[in-house]
């Protein structure tokens, strides 16, 4: 669960939002819109003003590096800031490579020469390796094909089963309605449900 | 200091005769630096002839008040240069005060004990003693922190995403930032440390030879090199270390979020 009060950040909010356990929140708007911005306030990457708490506890009473392990952020686009794969995650041996279609010896692999297919699933891994609370996904599919477009969705549908809240930006109007429960369109700094 | 020669205006203005062969030269082969040379030139002379003057008057009238006030305006000098010396700056006041901040406070501390303990002229702060150490420390941390903050102010608009990621998975901004700050760090250090590796072989140091063509025994001459090189690498050490935690403080938050809004444009 997450509940979110009256968030505000420079044009955006004031914004309202639960999402119970287990619950996908599908959410869209115009590029520029400000839906990478809603989900960085949320993960407390930028400075924003909120009541934001999950099961575990209050934002304001959680230290951040603790938060944002709880409340997980998958950017748009993925950070890397060592030179081979595994150095980027705490147990390179126990992530399972082979439910993204990733080879074995993928945990070797050079950042530098990995597709932006394979850094998005990576990124994932590394993400989950922390067990979240709640999974805000920004337009996670854009650099995957199709085929790796439902692996993924299948692996998220996973975490919803465990009990996971996701909040997902996306493009595709055909993935809000495989995954979401209720989607949201983000316009002029406010949030409103979308009629299905 | 029996053997001293006494320089005449003379020799001087017969000095700068290679200058201004080189003025001609820079016409001849178009180079377009005559203006530029003639500039800093005559600013030298003037600059050097009311140092001379102003060091003169200052070691006649021995007020500790004046002293203090030379010290503060030099201070506030570097702390100047280091500011304009960054592409990327910390924004509003602090981005002047980390400069001028750690100029006073480590360069002022080592002045402060080597006047106490080492040299321990009569009075300590003696300004003949006080002002060329504090000129020839702050000269070379100044260059070491404008180098560190630079590096330091560039490296995390760059590697924003990278340092993000790491705040993203829980590190702290500390860690996250950690190759960075080393990498800035190092910057500041290296021109004390490569100073210090040629210095006799290839490069014979100004002062030094100031000393020796003045009639010090080369001996001596080397003692008061040492001490001041031993200040010098202390203090930019000191200075940059200081610095560049203290810009790094200033471009996070305690939310551990990197706050590049706090940085200004580069200046073109």
């Amino acid at each position: 669960m997450i509940h979110i009060e009256s968030l505000k950040r420079l044009a955006l909010g004031p914004i309202d939002l639960e999402v119970a356990d287990g619950e996908c929140v599908a959410l869209t708007g115009a590029s520029g819109s400000g839906k990478s911005l809603l989900l960085r306030a949320i993960a407390d990457l930028d400075p924003n003003t909120a009541e934001v708490r999950t099961q575990s506890g209050d934002r304001s009473h959680t230290e951040a590096p603790e938060w944002r392990r709880k409340v997980a952020y998958l950017p748009a686009e993925s950070g890397w800031w060592a030179d081979k794969v595994n150095e980027h995650f705490m147990a390179p041996e126990k992530v399972d490579l082979t439910q993204f279609g990733l080879g074995d010896g993928a945990m070797d692999w050079e950042v530098a020469r990995l597709s932006s297919g394979e850094r998005q699933r990576l990124a994932f891994l590394r993400l989950l390796e922390h067990k979240p609370e709640v999974l805000l996904l920004d337009e996670p599919t854009a650099p995957l094909d199709a085929e790796n477009t439902l692996i993924f969705e299948t692996r998220v549908k996973q975490c919803l089963g465990e009990g996971v809240s996701v909040i997902i930006v996306t493009h595709d109007p055909a993935q809000a309605k495989r995954l979401a429960n209720r989607h949201f369109v983000l316009e002029n700094g406010q949030l409103t449900e979308a009629k299905p | 200091m029996s053997d001293y020669i006494v320089l005449s205006y003379f020799d001087i203005a017969l000095a700068s005769v290679f200058l201004l062969l080189n003025g001609v030269l820079s016409v001849w082969l178009r180079l377009g630096l005559v203006r530029n040379l003639a500039f800093a030139a005559l600013r030298m002379v003037v600059q050097l002839l009311l140092v001379g003057l102003l060091l003169k008057s200052l070691f006649a009238m021995q007020s500790p008040w004046l002293t203090l006030l030379v010290a503060a305006f030099m201070a506030t000098f570097a702390a100047r240069e280091i500011w304009a010396r960054q592409e990327r700056r910390v924004r509003g006041w602090r981005g002047f005060a980390i400069g001028g901040g750690t100029m006073g406070v480590t360069v002022g501390l080592v002045a402060l004990v080597t006047l106490t303990v080492f040299v321990q002229p009569e009075p300590w702060w003696s300004p003949r003693y006080a002002l060329p150490l504090l000129g020839m420390i702050m000269g070379n941390a100044m260059t070491g922190v404008s180098l560190s903050l630079d590096s330091l102010h560039t490296a995390l608009t760059r590697e924003q995403r990278a340092i993000e990621a790491q705040l993203l998975l829980g590190a702290d901004k500390w860690q996250a930032m950690r190759p960075f700050l080393r990498q800035a760090m190092r910057a500041g250090f290296m021109p004390s440390i490569n100073a210090m590796a040629a210095i006799g072989v290839v490069s014979l140091p100004g002062m030094m030879t100031g000393q020796i063509l003045s009639g010090v025994d080369p001996n001596e001459a080397v003692k008061y090199q040492l001490l001041v090189m031993f200040l010098i690498a202390g203090a930019t050490g000191l200075a940059v270390i200081l610095a560049t935690l203290g810009s790094a403080r200033a471009l996070t938050d305690d939310r551990h979020r990197l706050r590049l809004d706090q940085l200004s444009k580069p200046n073109p």
